[in-house]
């Protein structure tokens, strides 16, 4: 069924970009920033959680959340490039969060009138979630682009690491009838995007080579590390409750 | 670091019709971060629909050893106060 | 933690004999001190020893917890986790804010936490080496902790009852979900029970040690008393936290690994066996299994961060030299 796979996507995108950030606890550059990750983690991983439930019903075989999070290799994992990409420095972590939410932001918002009920309950409640994501990562954007010279050099090369992956955040994928167009939201996410670059005087990239292949278990290598350590515990006791 | 990250002091209203109560410090650069930081640190479970944050530094207060001259001068004006006044009952509620 | 916070605290002082009677004659009669207020000089110190250690306590706790986030072996369990440690940042945020009611700054406190010149709770010196330890350290180190943490919301020093009144409304969730995720290994498969009891062999005695030494050989105890930084004692706490948690055992089905342990009929009572002290006093020398570690990765925290916050403070000038050019 289109629409479970096409959730399963998405679900994937949360669940990993929300695992990476969770990486932070405990390590942020001050300690407010200890308690903002973890709030942005915990709302990707809730999205996560309903839409792995949605696609799981939608999929009708009786897998569930953990089913579908913890039983899933990585070639089968459908989540973009971009969320997989490690944490590097806070610059790379911050800018990463606000290339995905300044896309999801649109993208609930036109999920709003999806005629699929769950889907719409999932927006309305994650489409506030990614408005203060955006606010919150572009600020920090702004603040490092436009602050010390060496900050503004670790922004810089962020842009650098992180722009071709954003190509991937409108491929449709699998698409179905009940999501928004992917690619729709490419004139309001640029228009955020740019906007906050000129504010922190970062340039605007030109034409780059993009990366892709995510949505059709094309990874890099990371992401298999990533879920080797995330399902190591799940694997080792199947079919228990934890 | 060179500088130390300011202190701020956060108030929240906890919901609408009640004042701004004060609840705690939070560090940041300037007004942007403080607010979020605010938010971030002191509303993860609905405590409130608002938030003021000043820089602890723009906080004057009182001295607390002048707090007998200050504040004591007043316990004796019970005049102030409506149980100062007999009304008789018959007036009814006033 | 907690009342380890007064481990080494000098809290000596040398005002005039009428000024200390007159603090002392406001804290029997249960008023508060505020910051501003005139405070003999061994209160202010002691209380930022232990507001800091308290705090300090809570950063580095973060730590032995956070080690599983990216491993819970359920979604539901990756959010509680994720939520519990993110709010142990929070309590150690508002301990350093009441803190610095006291004129000491939170860089401050950093440095000498960093230095190891300030201690925090031996407790997080230990690894957690399986998920059962997130149980164990969520039933036993927060059920400990709250045991020292009510009292201490009636401390004589305004801003530390406030931060703690907060703290323990907000730990409420922590014991209980880690008593449920206990309750859900002892049900479990035998591997899962094996996992629970080898979390509760491991726990036990760092958690009892968490009271801090025996009253008989506390220092301080009793000027702390007198001032109500420290409400009861530590032998007080421990016997507390002892005869609430057995029971909690036994309907686990674990056992408590303390050949003898056993009830007083008389005073209804749990008693327990010897505390191993040498080893206490090693880990809060800072020799514990995990302890360079832990610093080791708070250091790393603060200085991969100092890029981070010196771009802050110089957007936050820029920002203002915008702005006064504009008006």
């Amino acid at each position: 069924m289109a629409l479970a796979d096409a959730l399963l996507e998405l679900a994937d995108d949360h669940l990993v970009l929300g695992h990476r950030v969770s990486e932070w606890c405990g390590h942020a550059p001050m300690l407010e920033e200890d308690l903002a990750m973890p709030n942005m983690a915990l709302d990707l991983i809730g999205t996560a959680r309903s839409l792995y439930s949605r696609a799981g019903e939608l999929e009708g075989k009786g897998r569930d959340e953990d089913d579908l999070a913890y039983f899933r290799g990585e070639r089968d994992y459908r989540n973009i490039l971009l969320v997989e990409r490690p944490n590097g420095d806070f610059a790379q972590t911050m800018l990463r969060q606000l290339y995905f939410a300044a896309f999801m932001e649109p993208y609930w918002t036109a999920a709003l009138e999806s005629p699929d009920e769950a889907v719409r309950g999932i927006a309305g409640k994650a489409v506030k979630e990614m408005a203060y994501h955006v606010r919150h990562a572009g600020e920090w954007v702004i603040r490092l682009g436009d602050g010390t010279e060496e900050s503004a050099r670790r922004m810089a090369e962020a842009v650098e690491e992180l722009h071709p992956y954003t190509g991937e955040l409108f491929d449709e994928g699998t698409g179905d009838a009940a999501l928004p167009s992917r690619a729709s939201m490419r004139d309001e996410w640029e228009a955020t995007l740019k906007n906050i670059f000129a504010q922190a005087l970062l340039d605007w990239p030109g034409e780059v080579v993009p990366m892709a292949g995510g949505r059709h278990g094309n990874h890099g290598e990371q992401l298999g590390h990533m879920l080797a350590e995330m399902q190591s515990l799940a694997r080792a006791h199947p079919g228990v409750t934890w | 670091m060179s500088g130390e990250i300011p202190l701020w002091e956060v108030f929240i209203r906890p919901r609408n019709g009640l004042a701004h109560k004060h609840v705690g410090s939070i560090h940041a650069a300037d007004e942007v971060m403080a607010l979020q930081a605010a938010r971030d640190v002191y509303t993860r479970r609905g405590e409130g629909t608002s938030i003021w944050v000043v820089p602890s530094a723009a906080i004057t207060a009182s001295d607390p050893d002048q707090a007998a001259e200050n504040f004591e001068p007043t316990a004796d004006k019970i005049y102030r106060h409506p149980t100062f006044y007999d009304i008789p009952e018959e007036v009814g509620h006033m | 933690m907690y009342s380890q916070g007064l481990i080494g605290a000098d809290s000596r002082t040398e005002e005039t004999p009428e000024f200390l009677e007159a603090f002392q004659r406001r804290i029997d009669a249960e008023e508060k001190i505020e910051p501003n207020d005139a405070m003999p000089e061994g209160y202010r110190r002691t209380l930022v020893r232990q507001i800091g250690q308290h705090a300090h306590s809570e950063i580095v706790g973060m730590l032995p917890e956070g080690n599983w986030i990216t491993r819970a072996p359920s979604l539901r369990r990756k959010a509680a986790l994720l939520a519990k440690v993110q709010d142990e940042g929070g309590h150690g945020l508002y301990l350093y804010s009441a803190a610095e009611t006291l004129g000491v700054s939170r860089e401050q406190m950093t440095e000498e936490l960093l230095s190891g010149k300030a201690k925090y709770s031996s407790i997080f010196n230990y690894p957690t080496l399986t998920w059962a330890d997130i149980g164990a350290i969520g039933w036993l180190v927060d059920g400990a902790a709250i045991m020292n943490q009510i009292p201490l919301c009636r401390c004589s020093y305004g801003p530390y009852a406030r931060a703690m009144i907060r703290v323990c409304k907000e730990e409420s969730f922590h014991q209980r979900q880690g008593y449920e995720l206990m309750m859900s290994l002892a049900k479990g498969s035998p591997e899962q029970k094996a996992m629970a009891q080898d979390a509760l062999n491991r726990w036990w005695w760092p958690s009892v040690m968490m009271f801090g030494p025996h009253d008989s050989a506390s220092q301080h105890s009793d000027q702390n008393m007198a001032w109500k930084i420290k409400r009861f004692s530590n032998d007080e706490l421990r016997q507390k936290f002892i005869t609430a948690t057995v029971p909690q055992a036994e309907y686990l089905g674990l056992t408590v690994p303390d050949p003898d342990l056993k009830f007083n009929e008389e005073t209804q009572l749990w008693e327990h066996g010897p505390i191993d002290w040498d080893e206490f006093w090693k880990v809060v020398k800072g020799h514990g299994p995990v302890s360079r570690d832990r610093i080791k990765a708070r250091r790393k925290a603060w200085d991969d961060g100092a890029w981070v916050r010196e771009a802050a403070l110089a957007h936050a000038e820029k920002r203002r030299a915008r702005k006064m050019a504009a008006e």
